[in-house]
């Protein structure tokens, strides 16, 4: 890592952007006081049969999932030694540090009983065979772990060079828990679902969960990376990562394929394809899935596609929307925990999911204005290509 | 019972007092022994609430020597209340009556007829003035002057009002004494009233039900002659002790109504089971009685009209009995069952409310609306390689 290689961006911080968003997050703040105040029942639609909704699904499984950027990053470039991606490893870093963080915010506001979250803590407690136990920990030391690995960011911004390089020097055992832990939690996320037998249409229900969650989380992870590398240098204007996007892109189109083919062959092997003809609404959500699976795999393996920055940038977003829809759809729409309960989150749920995603864009831009995150600026290396 | 135990703390020696002669007739008392006297004292004692060393105060204040003066009158009404009276047990309302109180005039009971009888009650009110205790029973008309009701002449109303002037206490016994009773059911012809709407300025001990349990009464009655004034009142002057809890709090098939166990007409499989009969019009929601807890008629539990089968009318309740129809549903207070239970498959929990579609359309909005113009943007910035716009 050289010193001088990430800078703050010297732009003004409060921009209508940042107002509107602050907003959101004022509205959100209010409903999550009120749920504190009355209890869940008074923001909230869950029921008996959904104990699990918006806020589990949305911004625990989902959030945790655009938190991958820094986790597939990192697998690329320390353990696959990609040196040549590191450039983007730290804003990826930034975005699963609130991936992360706000989706332990979120959990602190779905528990029930939340003042009894310390007994996860107490080994006398643990209960060591439970999935969610071990996501629990897991995402908990993750997020202690994310903080560590993107202390350089704050620790260079207060020019303690010094911690700084103390800290590189155990840096590679933080990069390896940053690995390990998403690759466990991650794919424990589909465990979850395992126990759930007959609730969840076979559709989505196989004894492979684990690594389909593990695959799309990654593949999310690459995406929001190339995602949000084109959203700030097209509004900061910055020069394009283009090129290395377009890298990246073959590789995040080729996993793809290959979990879109498993995919397919796992349900006809057991027989459940008929499923995806049952012209119901879990047919329709794993066709849309599918389209939205399959649009990224065409555009990052065609030449053409990842020529166009534009193509490129809507592969990104039909992969991070397939990855969500996949998680969504698992968790909430073709899972019926027991027959005649119905769920939508009430309008109190879905802002403080609103305001959870607004102040994670917030901070992002926040971060990313006065603390060494992007990316030091270099003539733009590539001619622009008509 | 244990006798130590039930006097401990108290400054009366109840084992002095049953040590000598205690199954011997008492002198006064006919033929109580003692002991039970001091037995039934002891049982009102506990189900007024009351310490037990209040039993031996009581036996003590019964037993005195001058026993006080009754006067019992009779308005509007079926006598059921004395009745009732007659059917108790522990002691027998003629030991009560005749040797614990002085029941010098009763319009029923009463040996004498005619004249002589309203003479002796004239003397009697005379020389126990402003000591004698007034029970009248039956509602008392008004209309035309009260002519609907007349003893001697006299209407009940003057005849209240004539009694009351020298009582020391005044007890209404029954629902008719209390307000009127199903004579002032509407269109009420004669106009009938309670005792206490004759005599506005005196305080009446209201026992009302259609029949009162004759315990409420002696235990009142009792409590006047120990303590000199009357047990703890509520609004509509009921004692407290009998009328402070609604029926539906005791009643021995509560567990029924909270389970949803309700039978739905007479005889049908939930009423054969003993099944909660509010849908059947039961008032014991909205009735304050103590019929629940110590039953009618000596007989052990269940011996009274939610025991036996039959929906509460409400007979202690001003507006319930004979003004609300007998299959009409009771006020819960606290919570009403539905008329009819989902099913098993019901729907359970919320849908899609309008709200919520219009964020998650406008959510969807937004971020497409937001993804086109930045695809658009790096359409423009292809075109003209320096592009400028500012964020």
């Amino acid at each position: 890592m050289a010193t001088a290689a990430h800078q703050p961006l010297a732009r003004r911080i409060f921009t209508p952007t940042m107002i509107v968003l602050a907003a959101l997050v004022a509205v959100a703040a209010y409903f999550v006081a009120t749920r504190f105040m009355y209890g869940l029942g008074a923001v909230t639609n869950l029921n008996q049969g959904y104990p699990w909704g918006m806020w589990v699904v949305v911004d625990i499984v989902i959030g945790t999932a655009f938190g991958c950027g820094g986790f597939a990053m990192a697998l690329l470039v320390y353990i696959f030694n990609r040196n040549q991606y590191h450039r983007l490893m730290r804003p990826a870093l930034l975005g699963g540090l609130f991936g992360y963080t706000l989706a332990g915010v979120a959990v602190m506001i779905d528990l029930g009983r939340y003042w009894q979250f310390y007994n996860l803590l107490l080994p006398w407690y643990a209960q060591p065979s439970s999935v969610m136990f071990e996501v629990a920990l897991c995402v908990l030391a993750y997020v202690i772990v994310l903080w560590i690995e993107f202390s350089p960011a704050f620790l260079e911004r207060f020019g303690l060079y010094k911690v700084r390089d103390f800290l590189r020097r155990f840096m590679f055992l933080f990069i390896a828990l940053g690995v390990l832990l998403p690759t466990m939690h991650q794919s424990s996320l589909g465990s979850l679902l395992l126990v759930m037998g007959s609730q969840l249409s076979p559709l989505w229900y196989t004894t492979w969960l684990p690594l389909m969650f593990l695959v799309t989380a990654l593949a999310m992870g690459y995406a929001v990376v190339m995602f949000e590398a084109t959203v700030v240098s097209n509004t900061f204007n910055l020069p394009s990562e283009q090129p290395i996007l377009a890298k990246l892109s073959i590789m995040v189109g080729w996993m793809m394929a290959g979990f879109l083919l498993f995919r397919f062959a796992e349900l006809a092997l057991r027989g459940d394809l008929v499923h995806a003809f049952a012209g119901d609404l879990n047919a329709l959500m794993f066709w849309i899935e599918t389209a939205l699976f399959l649009l990224p795999v065409a555009i990052f393996l065609t030449p053409g596609g990842r020529e166009s920055q534009r193509l490129m940038f809507l592969g990104a977003v039909a992969l991070l929307v397939a990855g969500s829809l996949y998680r969504l759809d698992a968790y909430l729409v073709a899972y019926t925990p027991v027959q005649n309960y119905t769920y939508f989150p009430s309008v109190p749920e879905l802002m403080v999911t609103v305001g959870v995603v607004a102040l994670e864009i917030l901070l992002y831009l926040l971060f990313v204005k006065t603390l060494p995150v992007l990316h030091a600026h270099e003539p733009a290396r590539t001619p622009k290509a008509r | 019972m244990d006798v130590t135990h039930a006097t401990r703390g108290q400054d009366i020696d109840f084992d002095a007092c049953l040590r000598e002669g205690a199954d011997e007739p008492l002198p006064g008392l006919g033929g109580i022994t003692r002991r039970s006297l001091f037995k039934f004292c002891a049982g009102v004692a506990a189900t007024m609430g009351l310490p037990a060393g209040a039993g031996i105060s009581m036996a003590k204040a019964a037993a005195a020597p001058s026993r006080p003066p009754v006067i019992w009158l009779h308005g509007q009404e079926c006598t059921g209340c004395t009745e009732s009276l007659l059917r108790s047990y522990h002691p027998t309302l003629e030991t009560l009556l005749l040797d614990v109180i002085s029941l010098d005039y009763h319009d029923t009971l009463c040996v004498g007829a005619g004249k002589q009888a309203l003479d002796y009650k004239h003397q009697m009110m005379e020389k126990h003035k402003g000591k004698y205790v007034l029970v009248t029973e039956g509602g008392t008309p008004t209309k035309n002057n009260g002519i609907y009701c007349q003893v001697g002449g006299k209407t009940q109303m003057e005849l209240v009002r004539e009694a009351a002037e020298g009582a020391a206490a005044i007890i209404a016994i029954g629902s008719c004494a209390s307000w009127g009773g199903i004579q002032a059911a509407d269109p009420n012809p004669t106009g009938a009233v309670g005792t206490h709407e004759i005599i506005p300025d005196k305080t009446v001990i209201n026992v009302p039900g259609c029949p009162p349990n004759p315990y409420n009464f002696l235990s009142t009655v009792l409590y006047l002659l120990t303590f000199k004034r009357p047990p703890e009142l509520d609004e509509k002057n009921r004692p407290k002790f009998a009328y402070g809890r609604l029926i539906h709090e005791n009643c021995e098939r509560r567990a029924h109504f909270d389970a949803g166990r309700f039978a739905l007409e007479f005889g049908d499989a939930g009423h054969r089971q003993g099944f909660c009969l509010y849908k059947i019009g039961c008032k014991g929601p909205e009735t304050y009685a103590n019929c629940p807890a110590i039953g009618f008629g000596d007989v052990g539990e269940g011996a009274w009209p939610v025991g036996t089968g039959h929906p509460c009318f409400g007979c202690t309740e001003k507006e319930t009995a004979f003004r609300k129809p007998i299959h009409a549903l009771a006020q819960v207070a606290t919570y009403t069952p539905p008329t009819a239970f989902p099913e098993v498959g019901a729907q359970k929990g919320e849908g899609v409310s309008p709200g919520a579609a219009a964020v998650v359309g406008g959510a969807i909005g937004v971020a497409v609306g937001a993804g086109a113009v930045l695809m658009k943007q790096m359409g423009e910035k292809k075109k003209d390689s320096e592009g400028t716009g500012a964020a």
